[in-house]
């Protein structure tokens, strides 16, 4: 493990609204091909430490560094050209467009041609808008008004777009929120499997505890701003302290494994 | 010192209206989410029906009470409109509520001359407000000191209402999240009802109480509709303190840019403004609105390139119009140029607000630019019309560039209410600073070269640069800049996480749709062979508007069957009536309420509901088949 480079290293991070401290001196280092959970309680400063790290929000002290470039100042569209994929926690795409017209733009974005008044982007790589439709299972969907999509087809898009720069770094934020449980697994195995065969990193948050420790490599646990764990889904399990926050959840999930192993 | 005490005062005296005015359209907006463009309107009406009331009751209790019973009856016609018009378009964009606010601005205008005639009216001085006071050899009108008096007295009374009143407390709920308070059971219309009623009370009391310093006639909406949108833009839309220290502030702006540059004082408060907009895009009191989000399915006819069969007959209709010097006499033709200019102004307006999402309700000006560019270059530097035609819309591209910059960092409400400042600033200019463009006296004697002189070269010239300016505008809709525009439009938020400078792409779209606006004003300064500041007014303005939404504006191309429709519509209209203000503006009402899709959009809504219907019935004969 410790030959993989690492792709993403926070130090220190901060920020405070008022007399609040949102994020409090939060540090971590995520490798190529990894997937990291950012997990915690409503309000434990999962969101802003997400925006910070995409350029949206800026910190009030600390250090980002991606492969080996300082984030900090840049606006989310520098990020992204640095090679960082998001996705949101309500999916944000491009409703009036077709699907596969929604990864033309992102294909478009990365091959510098948004001021090119005069081509075609209907011919505009159409076969890679194709291919990255095909990776998340929705090439049959290419020509449907995205307008029209449900809403986990719509995240299995969004993933698509994200994926459009060839990114080092995938953010996902809550990505499974709001779908059925089987699309749930079926969403965070395509993630795994892509993450794994690009080395790409993933750090992502969730509240489905079940997705975590089933998907993450390495699980970070934030409470009220600060870190206060960070290890495998085991060692995170056995923290103490995480299940005197996460109360029943963990304790639920350990409970059923158990009755699993048992029979 | 003296003078400027006194000028400063004078400054304080007109900021009243003003504040009246902005606090009223703040509160309607704060609650309803609505610009009441009629807001000018309704000001208006309270100086006239103020102004009748009291010629007709005499002594000072006819005349304050005149004054006050103004203001409440106008606020039972602003009661009526909330319940008739208003209730209809809540839910609808934000572009169709202006428009139709707009419309009804138009039909007070031409409702107002029917009434009390087209000549200025000069109401009774305030009984106990008469004379002056002195000050070191300086005179201020003891009324102005008693308008400078009330603004305060009203901002108080409206502090108290908000602050202490159950009512307040609910509109100030209403203002923060309007669906939570319908959902804890308070009657949501008649909340609405009322707010609306007190911001048009508010309107027609600033109105009364200008009679007695000004003339009431019947463009006074307009005029102080413009103001208001500086203050408001200035100091925040919804904040009923920004709204008074914004008018304060526009109004000494007038009153010493009046000192330093006497012929073009409006400067002054642009720069400011400008200022305003580059550290606080959202006014020094206001807050950033939420970023809406686009629901999605909202177009429901996707776009794209003509296929082979609709070019054909495309090409085939302009061929069409090519043959109209056949058989048409000199006057047809020049009617047909006319049609065909703003083709070209009403394609660039589209451009900018279908594929955009940005509805500029000021884009004249860039015509106007344009026209007078034309102007500029033939006159004063003697060139050939060739010339002039390909260096004249470079003006309206300047325009753009400079306008377009501040402009595209707001966007709804505030771009329109901007784009229309902008718009009227450009106006000014250009009706003010008569030793460049002749005021309005205009610039005469603009005539075409021999070749293009005749009514036929003429039209056929006007109709090929209208035929290539929207197949270019159509290029580049499904050009990747189109997209990148239209994704900014869809989601900014998606488009800035994949790397979009969006501003910097809806500038570039501003100065395209700006330079083929100025295009268009080339041509008419031509066809007119003069150019006035009219060619720069808001009225022309809207008349795009109306151009656009007639096509339809979620369509591609519907601005250019809206064009042709409007415009020859528009040209017999005014043949035929007196009162086409009143005609167009029930039409835009109208069309705002019953007929949102347009021309071009409701027929493709049925051509594509066909088609599905008969795709699905295929696939249920399909599916009996399988079954059998």
């Amino acid at each position: 493990m410790s030959m993989v480079p690492t792709l993403l290293k926070v130090e220190g991070l901060s920020k405070s609204y008022g007399g609040v401290h949102a994020v409090r001196s939060v540090s971590f280092e995520l490798r190529a091909g990894e997937i990291l959970a950012l997990i915690g309680p409503n309000g434990a400063g999962k969101s802003t430490c997400f925006d910070m790290l995409n350029g949206q929000n800026t910190p009030d002290s600390g250090r980002i560094t991606l492969l080996g470039e300082d984030t900090i100042g840049r606006k989310p569209r520098a990020v992204w050209r640095l090679g960082v994929g998001r996705t949101f926690q309500i999916t944000a795409t491009f409703p009036t467009m077709t699907v596969r017209e929604n990864v033309q733009v992102a294909l478009v974005s990365y091959g510098r041609q948004l001021f090119n008044l005069w081509g075609s982007t209907a011919q505009f790589a159409r076969d890679e808008a194709g291919r990255l439709l095909d990776l998340v299972g929705m090439g049959a969907y290419a020509e449907r008004p995205c307008g029209e999509l449900a809403y986990g087809d719509l995240k299995r898009l969004e993933l698509a777009i994200a994926l459009a720069n060839q990114p080092r770094l995938l953010l996902m934020d809550e990505p499974t929120a709001g779908m059925a449980p089987r699309e749930r697994i079926e969403l965070m195995r395509l993630t795994a499997r892509i993450a794994r065969e690009q080395s790409i990193g993933v750090l992502f948050t969730e509240h489905d505890m079940d997705v975590v420790f089933e998907h993450a490599d390495r699980i970070l646990v934030l409470n009220r701003g600060s870190l206060i764990a960070e290890g495998s889904p085991e060692e995170v399990r056995g923290n103490p302290q995480v299940r005197a926050i996460y109360l029943g959840e963990g304790l639920v999930y350990d409970a059923r494994h158990r009755e699993g192993a048992g029979a | 010192m003296a003078f400027y005490f006194v000028q400063f005062l004078t400054g304080l005296a007109s900021a009243a209206s003003l504040f009246l005015v902005a606090s009223g359209l703040s509160i309607i907006f704060g609650v309803t989410r609505i610009v009441n463009f009629a807001h000018g309107a309704f000001y208006m009406l309270g100086a006239y029906v103020a102004f009748t009331l009291t010629e007709r009751f005499s002594g000072a209790l006819g005349f304050w009470g005149g004054i006050v019973a103004a203001a409440l009856v106008v606020a039972v016609v602003g009661v009526l409109v909330e319940m008739v018009l208003l209730r209809r378009i809540y839910h609808a964009p934000e572009l169709f509520q202006l428009l139709a606010t707009f419309g009804l601005t138009l039909m007070v205008q031409d409702i107002v001359v029917m009434i009390w005639g087209p000549d200025d009216l000069l109401g009774r001085r305030a009984p106990g407000f008469k004379g002056a006071v002195d000050f070191f050899g300086q005179n201020i009108p003891s009324y102005d000191l008693f308008l400078i008096a009330l603004s305060p007295v009203v901002l108080g009374i409206l502090w108290l209402l908000f602050q202490r009143t159950r009512w307040g407390v609910l509109v100030r709920a209403a203002t923060q999240d309007r669906d939570m308070v319908a959902a804890l059971g308070v009657n949501q219309k008649w909340l609405f009802t009322s707010v609306f009623a007190l911001g048009v009370f508010l309107a027609a009391l600033g109105g009364a109480l200008q009679i007695p310093r000004d003339a009431v006639h019947h463009a006074l909406d307009l005029r102080i509709i413009v103001e208001v949108f500086v203050v408001v833009v200035i100091g925040g839309l919804g904040s009923i303190i920004g709204a008074f220290v914004a008018a304060v502030l526009v109004s000494e702006l007038n009153a010493f840019g009046i000192l330093i540059f006497p012929k073009i004082s409006i400067i002054l408060v642009f720069l400011v403004m400008a200022v305003v907009l580059i550290v606080r895009p959202w006014g020094l009191f206001g807050k950033p609105e939420a970023a809406a989000r686009r629901t999605p399915g909202l177009t429901v006819n996707p776009w794209r390139p003509l296929n082979s069969a609709e070019r054909l007959m495309s090409v085939g209709a302009l061929a069409l119009a090519a043959m109209l010097p056949l058989f048409a006499g000199n006057y047809a033709l020049t009617v047909g140029s006319e049609i065909a200019i703003f083709v070209i102004f009403a394609a660039s307006l589209h451009f900018l607000m279908s594929v955009g999402g940005l509805a500029s309700f000021g884009h004249a000006a860039y015509f106007g630019l344009g026209a007078y560019g034309v102007a500029f270059l033939a006159k004063a530097a003697g060139l050939p019309m060739i010339v002039s035609l390909l260096l004249g819309p470079v003006l309206g591209l300047l325009g753009a560039a400079v306008f377009g910059f501040f402009a595209v960092q707001l966007s709804g409400v505030y771009f329109a209410m901007l784009t229309l400042a902008f718009a009227q600033i450009v106006w000014s200019i250009a009706f003010q600073w008569v030793a460049v463009t002749g005021g309005d006296n205009g610039i005469l004697g603009v005539w075409p070269d021999k070749w293009a002189a005749g009514p036929a070269a003429f039209y056929w010239l006007s109709l090929a640069i209208a035929a290539v300016a929207v197949t270019v505008l159509r290029v580049i809709v499904f050009s990747p800049f189109g997209f990148a525009l239209r994704a900014t439009r869809d989601s900014p938020l998606r488009s800035e996480a994949i790397g979009i400078n969006g501003k910097r792409v809806q500038w570039t779209a501003f100065v395209i749709s700006g330079t083929v606006a100025g295009i268009g004003g080339a041509l008419f300064a031509y066809l007119k062979g003069s150019v006035f500041p009219d060619s720069l007014g808001i009225s022309l303005s809207v008349d795009a508007l109306v151009m656009v939404l007639l096509g339809g504006v979620e369509t591609v191309s519907g601005a250019v069957i809206g064009a042709i429709v409007f415009k020859a519509a528009n040209i017999w209209l005014v043949s035929q009536t007196d009162l086409s203000k009143l005609v167009l503006g029930g039409f835009i009402v109208l069309m705002v309420v019953a007929f949102p899709k347009g021309i071009v959009g409701t027929l493709e809504t049925i051509w594509n509901r066909r088609r599905s219907t008969d795709t699905k019935s295929a696939l249920a004969t399909s599916r009996v088949e399988v079954a059998e």
